[in-house]
């Protein structure tokens, strides 16, 4: 044992000798962390006793990693910050491998830092030893294996600049023990970037200009937001709001871009895709010039391919290269920041070179969306008595409405599922950031731990993960880590007894064979609720549910409320697998049309 | 090229037939830095996506050995190979990518060890294509040769074929190696 591990605090002072734990928290801080998710062991040990001998990096103990990366990821979503998780090695790091390809498909920013057996033991099959970076590969943006001290510094800068810059995602690096207890020098960010990573972020002007000249063309033009637009900052989105209002276009959003637009602005017509609004789809499809920002065309959105949006114009701005006609071949490519492009679009349409927009059109192309609208589509029907059985639609409805009573800065989490459609249909979103939802990847589970995370950055916001029964049962022991911490987050549990969107798609493409499907041998989460230290409720009628939900929220701690709510409701509207975005089932009157359902759509998931 | 060409590199190229659904063979070279694990990702991400690798090399090329060019021989539709190299700009390591095959014209030359194993009229036979596709006996024994042949590719596959009825016995090829014609580079 060395003299260096024996430094009692990562003191920013170049003369003392400094372990490789204690370089590590010194660049975490000029990093600006102040929370880390994780889970001790074996080869992370030298890290956690440098975290013990400091105070200005707070560690939030977890129960399992894979929860640590989503509350990483809630943390950062919430807060646009890097988020940052510790795992040790082998399993702890492979327990992380969902968090980090969630965060990877979604482009949250992460930092992950996993033990590994020291550098001369790797290759050994030692003790808690995996291939970490191997398997991470394609579950990162990057990763590294730290071997020299010497790298520490620099790899763990480099890491937060690759993770936050361009298109967000997770870095992964790796630390052998033998680097994080050893000697190792400090070094501070470096001034320039790595040669091989220069993100394009300014947009090309002259593919900006011609995006303008076919906006001002367009006779049914509609903008399509996706999370990239809310990545790119909260000036982005208000900027956003600019643009769509001075074009008077109407905007749908994906759903990782809910809340990058106000929900609740005229011009808003939903959110588009498999379970989007009747008005978004329809116009999706008629539209004659499609401007999709931070988008990416996936095939949740698009439906059938070769059916989508098929007469329009397509300008797609993102900062990925790879993502522009990777799916849908579009007419002007825009390859920059979502902020920056929208800023100089709004340059351009205030220029106002060519003819005027064609403000005839546009209204005729209004009164069509209005048309669609008055179907209002997210319509359901709900016996008002006050023993019925609560519709999930009434209760998700209620929760937000509820919630805006309060007046509280509200942040929604979910699982994955049937209530996570319901909660971005019936919630309404008119900030971003305030929507953590898994989406690229769909992991059940998300939700409770992204609460966590958001809860720890917001400790005075309202807090609420609508939730599954079956999601949430996937990361339920998180309520531990909830009451460690007295996180005072809301859990509704939209408890229909089945998995939802499983048994939904049975229906409809199976012959309602419910195979597995049912949640059998549910536990009594109001017991388990206050078995975790928090407060249950529960309600099983209509005259239970305000009440409840009321109650829920006032309560000052964390609060488990099971609604038992009807067990046969299908999510709709829905375009099922294979089909355009005009076949859209609009409710349980039409699910007959299931049985068109052909082959081939099965095939899609 | 990385991300500095913007919007034009972006938009899909055609195949040399012109035609937007033939397949093509395409030529990619990439300089990556010379780090560990570089070399995983491409070809994770050949093998993660779906796409094809008909050959590839590597070798550190410059800067001291801090960079490294590979070359992959690769095939698909014009969309999948502008997508091939969209993908390979966007890792991490990778600091140029090339699709010689439309950027103008280029050299691509591989070279092959052949291992004849024959007697009498065949070998005399082998010994004689060889001297015509002027290809090196690099190996001499009583009953066998070992030729070494450098050019195309098309090149080495008509001479491996015509070496099969002669006592082909075994086949090394390098892959190919590739550079744009003319004072530009990549």
């Amino acid at each position: 044992m060395n003299a260096a591990t024996q430094t009692t605090a990562a003191q920013p002072n170049a003369s003392t000798t400094l372990s490789g734990a204690e370089v590590l928290l010194r660049a975490l801080e000029e990093q600006g962390v102040e929370v880390v998710f994780g889970y001790p062991g074996g080869a992370v040990l030298p890290i956690y006793d440098a975290l013990f001998q400091q105070d200005r990096i707070l560690h939030i103990l977890v129960r399992h990693e894979q929860a640590a990366v989503h509350a990483a990821e809630g943390y950062a979503r919430s807060t646009g910050r890097v988020g940052v998780v510790l795992v040790t090695s082998g399993p702890g790091a492979t327990n992380a491998v969902t968090g980090l390809l969630d965060a990877l498909m979604d482009s949250v920013p992460l930092v992950c830092l996993s033990g590994q057996v020291p550098v001369q033991l790797i290759g050994n099959d030692a003790f808690q030893e995996a291939d970490t970076t191997g398997i991470t590969r394609p579950a990162t943006k990057y990763n590294y294996l730290v071997k020299k001290p010497e790298d520490l510094a620099r790899t763990v800068h480099e890491a937060f600049e690759i993770a936050r810059s361009g298109r967000p995602g997770p870095v992964l690096i790796d630390l052998p023990k033998n680097i994080t207890v050893g000697p190792a020098p400090y070094a501070p960010p470096s001034t320039q970037g790595r040669r091989s990573y220069q993100p394009r972020v300014e947009p090309d002007r002259e593919a900006v200009r011609e995006a303008v000249a076919a906006m001002r063309r367009g006779k049914r033009p509609l903008f399509y937001v996706g999370g990239g637009v809310i990545n790119a900052g909260p000036e982005a989105c208000e900027a956003l709001g600019r643009l769509v209002h001075m074009t008077g276009f109407p905007c749908t959003s994906t759903l990782m871009g809910l809340g990058a637009f106000p929900s609740s602005d005229p011009q808003f017509v939903g959110m588009l895709g498999m379970h989007g609004t009747y008005e978004a789809n329809l116009a999706t499809h008629d539209c004659d010039v499609l401007i999709a920002l931070g988008s990416r065309f996936d095939d949740r959105v698009t439906g059938r391919v070769d059916a989508f949006s098929p007469r329009s114009f397509k300008i797609h701005a993102d900062i990925d290269p790879s993502q522009i006609n990777k799916i849908i071949t579009v007419d002007v490519p825009i390859i920059g920041d979502a902020g920056r492009t929208i800023a100089a679009m709004i340059e351009e349409w205030e220029r106002a070179e060519g003819p005027a927009p064609d403000a005839a059109a546009l209204k005729n192309w209004w009164e069509h969306i209005e048309g669609w609208r008055a179907l209002d589509c997210l319509r359901f029907t709900q016996d008002p008595a006050p023993d019925a059985i609560i519709k999930p639609q009434k209760a998700i409805q209620r929760i937000y409405e509820l919630a805006l009573e309060t007046g509280r800065d509200t942040y929604v989490s979910t699982e994955v599922g049937q209530h996570q459609m319901w909660a971005a249909q019936f919630f309404k979103f008119e900030q971003p950031n305030r929507w953590l939802t898994s989406g690229g990847l769909g992991t059940m589970g998300y939700g409770l731990p992204a609460a966590v995370g958001a809860q720890l950055a917001h400790p005075d916001a309202l807090i609420i993960d609508v939730a599954g029964e079956a999601s949430t049962l996937m990361n339920i022991q998180e309520l531990g880590t909830i009451a460690q911490y007295r996180l005072p987050v809301k859990l509704f549990i939209i408890n229909n007894q089945y998995m939802g969107m499983v048994r939904q798609w049975q229906e409809l493409l199976h012959g309602s064979r419910y195979s597995e499907s049912y949640s059998s041998a549910l536990p009594d989460f109001v017991k388990l609720a206050e078995s975790f230290h928090a407060k249950g409720f529960r309600a099983r009628t209509m005259a239970e549910l305000d009440d409840t939900i009321r109650a829920a929220l006032a309560h000052d701690g964390a609060v488990v409320v099971d609604l038992c709510v009807a067990e046969g409701e299908n999510c709709f509207p829905m375009i099922p697998s294979g089909a355009a975005h005009n076949e859209m089932i609009l409710g349980p009157e039409q699910e007959a049309q299931g049985a068109v359902v052909t082959n081939e759509g099965k095939m899609l998931v | 090229m990385k991300h500095a060409a913007g919007a034009s590199s972006a938009t899909t190229s055609t195949s040399p037939s012109g035609r937007d659904n033939d397949e093509y063979r395409a030529v990619i070279s990439v300089l990556v830095d010379n780090e560990s694990g570089v070399l995983a990702r491409v070809v994770g991400l050949f093998s993660g996506r779906g796409y094809n690798i008909e050959s590839l090399t590597v070798a550190p090329v410059e800067d001291d050995g801090a960079r490294s060019r590979i070359n992959i021989v690769t095939s698909g539709t014009p969309a999948i190979i502008e997508q091939i190299r969209a993908q390979l700009d966007r890792l991490v390591p990778v600091c140029r990518v090339a699709n010689l095959t439309t950027l103008g014209p280029h050299i691509a030359r591989e070279m092959v060890l052949v291992k004849v194993v024959s007697t009498g009229e065949a070998r005399t036979e082998a010994l004689r294509i060889a001297e015509a596709f002027r290809a090196r006996a690099v190996d001499t024994t009583a009953s066998s040769f070992v030729f070494e042949l450098t050019g195309a590719s098309e090149k080495l596959d008509s001479f491996v074929e015509l070496m099969r009825p002669l006592g082909l016995a075994e086949v090394s090829r390098t892959g190919v190696a590739a550079l744009t014609r003319g004072p530009r580079s990549l």
